[in-house]
């Protein structure tokens, strides 16, 4: 029982049963974090690297409580963005890693691939928290126990991602989670913002976003980001609220009992209106608390056993 | 491979050790007040169960039952071929200031009672914590000690004991074995593979 | 000194002989062919089995020098172009400075002369600092001694500017080497954009990148009549558009590169930054309508657009790394695994590609085998299988995507004015 790569760099590769092996792990995982005292034993004199080279709070911020509530050590490293433009920056970083004795390492960078030449330069375990337009896994993981938690199952579920999919890592790990676990997947969003060959991913391209929305069971919200306008992706913030936006109304067209989800930090009255957000549907919330209880698992499956990966019988 | 096996205990013998464990519990807390158990998975939780459902039949009182997952407090984690799923913790009940019985199915090396011990006193300060095992086979390597024991079986740390339950097993019966490779200690899934006919 | 080359098959496209000849050279030109020939006095090379050929060409390298020596120098580059077969290379101005006068284009041939083992053409750039706003001394660079004019890598992005470049080149009866990339439609990209670059979440460059600038610089050449080499074509629209451009009788060549048909844009899986070139690895499409204009004649010329970077440029993120890859020592083995052994070219029609084809376009008198011709030789064993190791090439670079490839067809011996400069490999 286990994961079967030393890594999580993204969903892509990830065989579903080693999915649902993650979700199982943080159900009970959860009921840690719920508890009086929010501290198990089982990584004690593990240390986990957190290396950021994009600012994100939340992220890093989750990594840290979920390894501090298994009892291993946690270190950040900042890595200056004006560093990365030099390039050299990540080949040096991961052999200090390397000779600092990490047992696992977070890794958020702007570059896609990132993570994956880090993987393949140390010997520690490597989590992707996100790469570029690549992926974030451990962000669909947490969508997915989300939704696992709150329907009981994720087969047969209607899932619409709204937004900027080209160049958002969250919605390819969603994409590939989704659809591995058998939901059907549909994305909308402007026409400059949707990548080539998406369909290809096992997701379905709608043009008319009422058609995306119509009995969805979970309407995924990407944040829009105000610098695709100035790149001339799209005309303004005020006619995507208008066209993609989602408010009540065009909520209304999804199941009743539609979850509203969103990696957060969300533009309120941008990509989702205020009502929306706050509405009893809408689990975003949620996705945090769950995010603290998935990566605890994550990081028990891969560093919190002995040698498994070199173990093969 | 199995070289050889025998009977410690067979349904009729478990149902009498856990009768008397049942009495001895009542006994010693003076009734049932503040009285709960609490299962260590597997084997043990269906025990604590059996015991409630004992003291309930002599008391007319229901004690509450939880279980308990001591998989993230073990100290074996690093050394162990297959890493085990970490399962649920369910006690539904504050566990300050109640009179605690853990309930297993073998004593052996005291370590699980440990791992046990740590992780309900995470859960808040219980009055006292009492162990109940229905076999106590000695080797132990840590000062842990039952208070309540459905039988002691002397063993060389060569030999296996199995404890099948009906939940669980479909079948009571506690066996002693001699697993024949000493290399690789198997799962006891694969062992109950072989044993069960 | 001479030189008496036996027992090899004799294959000419300048004249479109193919035939199991001798060939004898004498003080550095071709003397005499026939069958049995025989000389007391001349060194004796065995070439049986083996295809005896003008001395390859490639019409598209970059030898960094001066500037980037750390990638390659002109020594090294000619190296591997000695071991790659190549008798002549032309090399592109985007070096440090900018091969943009007559002073840079002397400096590059004397570095070139020194170096030996291959001749080089040094190509000048078509504007000032290959910056895109003037134009280059392009008289002045002819005179010293510039073969063509092309801002390869860093294309001229004003059409008004390409015209009038043309009709300036057209006056010098000069030919224009066009990379054609609209910077505005190829963004910030770093892989071709399509399925595999949306699921690597790699920035994309669209296939219109390329074919808007080549269907405009042909509307250009055939108005003002220049000569226009379109260069390292890589989508089928290109293909097509420079395919319905010489149906119409437009003064238009194109050259395809090794890898752009060999390898799809899959190969990018894993972020092997060696898959990283520019213009981009394409769909199977793009490679299958790569492979047709080979075969059909649109495209007319096989070159390497051999690009060395050192190792540490180009193990990093593949946003971060440089474009480009190494060509020279993989060309023949390429070519014939991928092009001739599987039918798509005649080796003869291959040959042409890599000798006849592109002398006539630089205007050069190479790539033939005709008696009194330079006795520039390019011995290649068709049979040959190895496996290519970047730690071997002759080359700095190392920046191939094809390491551990076992291919079919490799250079025997290369053969400089009479001279042996490789022979099985070891460079004399």
């Amino acid at each position: 029982m286990g994961l079967s790569g030393k890594d999580l760099v993204g969903l892509q590769h990830l065989a579903a049963k080693e999915i649902k092996l993650i979700l199982d792990n943080a159900i009970p995982m959860k009921g840690i974090i719920q508890r009086q005292i929010k501290k198990v034993p089982t990584l004690r004199g593990r240390a986990m690297v957190t290396v950021f080279y994009e600012a994100s709070t939340r992220t890093r911020a989750s990594f840290d409580l979920a390894a501090k509530y298994l009892s291993a050590d946690t270190i950040g490293i900042t890595a200056a963005t004006s560093s990365v433009s030099k390039g050299e920056s990540l080949r040096d970083t991961a052999r200090t890693i390397a000779a600092m004795g990490a047992d696992v390492v977070v890794l958020r960078h702007p570059m896609a691939g990132a993570a994956e030449l880090l993987a393949r330069t140390v010997g520690a375990s490597v989590i992707n928290a996100g790469d570029g337009a690549h992926e974030h896994p451990t962000q669909a993981l947490l969508d997915l126990f989300t939704v696992n938690e709150k329907k009981g199952r994720i087969n047969g579920l209607k899932v619409a991602i709204i937004g900027d999919i080209l160049h958002s890592r969250v919605a390819r790990s969603d994409i590939w989670g989704f659809s591995r676990m058998g939901a059907e997947v549909r994305l909308a969003g402007p026409a400059t913002l949707m990548p080539p060959g998406v369909e290809q991913m096992g997701a379905r391209v709608y043009e008319k976003i009422e058609d995306a929305l119509d009995g969805a069971d979970v309407v995924y919200i990407l944040r829009i980001q105000r610098e695709r306008q100035q790149q001339g992706l799209f005309p303004g913030l005020r006619e995507y609220s208008q066209l993609f936006g989602i408010n009540a109304e065009r909520l209304r067209l999804a199941a009743p009992d539609v979850l509203v989800m969103h990696p957060g930090p969300i533009n309120r009255g941008v990509e989702i209106a205020p009502e929306v957000a706050d509405s009893l549907q809408a689990v975003i919330t949620e996705q945090v608390t769950n995010g603290v209880a998935v990566r605890m698992a994550i990081l028990y499956l891969l560093v919190g056993g002995g040698s498994q990966h070199e173990i093969t019988y | 491979m199995i070289k050889e096996k025998a009977q410690i205990l067979d349904q009729e013998g478990i149902r009498r050790s856990l009768t008397r464990i049942a009495h001895e519990i009542i006994e010693r807390n003076k009734g049932t007040g503040n009285l709960a158990l609490i299962g260590i998975r597997r084997r043990g939780v269906p025990l604590a169960e059996r015991l409630a459902a004992k003291i309930k039949e002599i008391e007319g009182r229901s004690v509450p039952v939880g279980i308990l997952d001591i998989t993230l407090y073990r100290d074996d984690l690093t050394t162990l071929a297959h890493q085990p799923l970490v399962r649920s913790t369910e006690i539904s009940f504050p566990v300050s200031g109640k009179k605690i019985v853990l309930v297993d199915d073998v004593i052996y090396t005291g370590r699980t009672i440990r791992a046990a011990l740590d992780a309900i006193i995470d859960l808040g300060r219980p009055k006292v914590i009492q162990l109940a095992t229905l076999i106590d086979r000695g080797h132990r390597e840590l000062p842990i000690r039952a208070d309540y024991i459905g039988k002691n079986v002397p063993t060389s740390r060569k030999e296996s004991i199995l404890v099948l339950l009906q939940e669980i097993d479909q079948k009571d019966s506690v066996l002693i074995y001699e697993p024949a490779g000493k290399t690789d200690k198997p799962t006891g899934d694969a062992i109950l593979g072989q044993l069960i006919k | 000194m001479k030189l008496l080359i036996k027992g090899g098959t004799l294959m000419d496209p300048a004249t479109g002989r193919v035939n199991e000849e001798d060939l004898l050279i004498n003080d550095g030109k071709i003397t005499k062919t026939g069958v049995n020939l025989s000389d007391d006095s001349a060194e004796v090379l065995d070439a049986a089995g083996k295809l005896v050929t003008p001395g390859l060409i490639d019409m598209h390298v970059h030898l960094r020098e001066p500037g980037f020596e750390a990638k390659e120098t002109i020594l090294s580059g000619a190296l591997a172009a000695a071991r790659g077969g190549f008798t002549s290379v032309a090399c592109m101005p985007n070096t440090n400075p900018v091969a943009d006068c007559g002073a840079i284009i002397s400096y590059i041939r004397g570095k070139a002369r020194e170096a030996g083992k291959v001749n080089i053409y040094p190509i000048g750039a078509i504007t000032s600092g290959s910056k895109g706003v003037e134009l280059a001394e392009m008289g002045d660079m002819q005179k010293a001694g510039a073969a063509g004019f092309s801002d390869d890598g860093q294309p001229v992005m004003s059409a008004g500017l390409m015209r009038r470049a043309m009709q300036y080149a057209d006056m010098l009866n000069m030919t224009i080497i066009s990379h054609c990339e609209d910077k505005s439609l190829a963004g910030g990209g770093a892989m071709h954009e399509g399925y595999m670059s949306t699921v690597l979440g790699l920035p994309g460059i669209p296939a219109s990148a390329e074919e808007v600038v080549v269907a405009r610089d042909i509307l250009l050449a055939e108005e003002t009549g220049c000569r226009v080499h379109i260069a390292h074509v890589s989508t089928a629209g290109s293909v097509r558009l420079v395919r319905e451009a010489r149906a119409r009788g437009v003064q238009v060549t194109a050259e395809a590169t090794p890898h752009h048909f060999s390898l799809t844009d899959e190969a990018v899986t894993g972020y092997n930054t060696n898959t990283k070139v520019n213009p981009p690895l394409r769909t199977d499409i793009d490679v299958a309508a790569v492979r047709q204009g080979l075969a059909d004649g649109t495209i007319s010329v096989i070159a390497t657009d051999h690009a060395p970077h050192t190792i540490e440029e180009k193990d990093v993120e593949y946003g971060l790394a440089p474009f480009g890859i190494v060509g020279l020592e993989t060309a023949v083995g390429l070519v014939w695994t991928e092009l001739v052994a599987t039918g798509i070219l005649t080796p003869l029609e291959a040959v042409a590609k890599l000798t006849s084809n592109p002398a006539s376009i630089l205007g050069i008198a190479k790539g033939t085998l005709e008696i009194g011709a330079d006795a520039d030789i390019t011995i290649i064993d068709p049979m040959a299988t190895w496996t290519v190791d970047p730690e071997q090439f002759a080359s700095k670079g190392r920046n191939t995507p094809f390491a551990g490839r076992v291919l079919q067809g490799l250079p025997y011996a290369t053969i400089l004015s009479g001279r042996i400069v490789m022979r099985e490999g070891a460079l004399l």
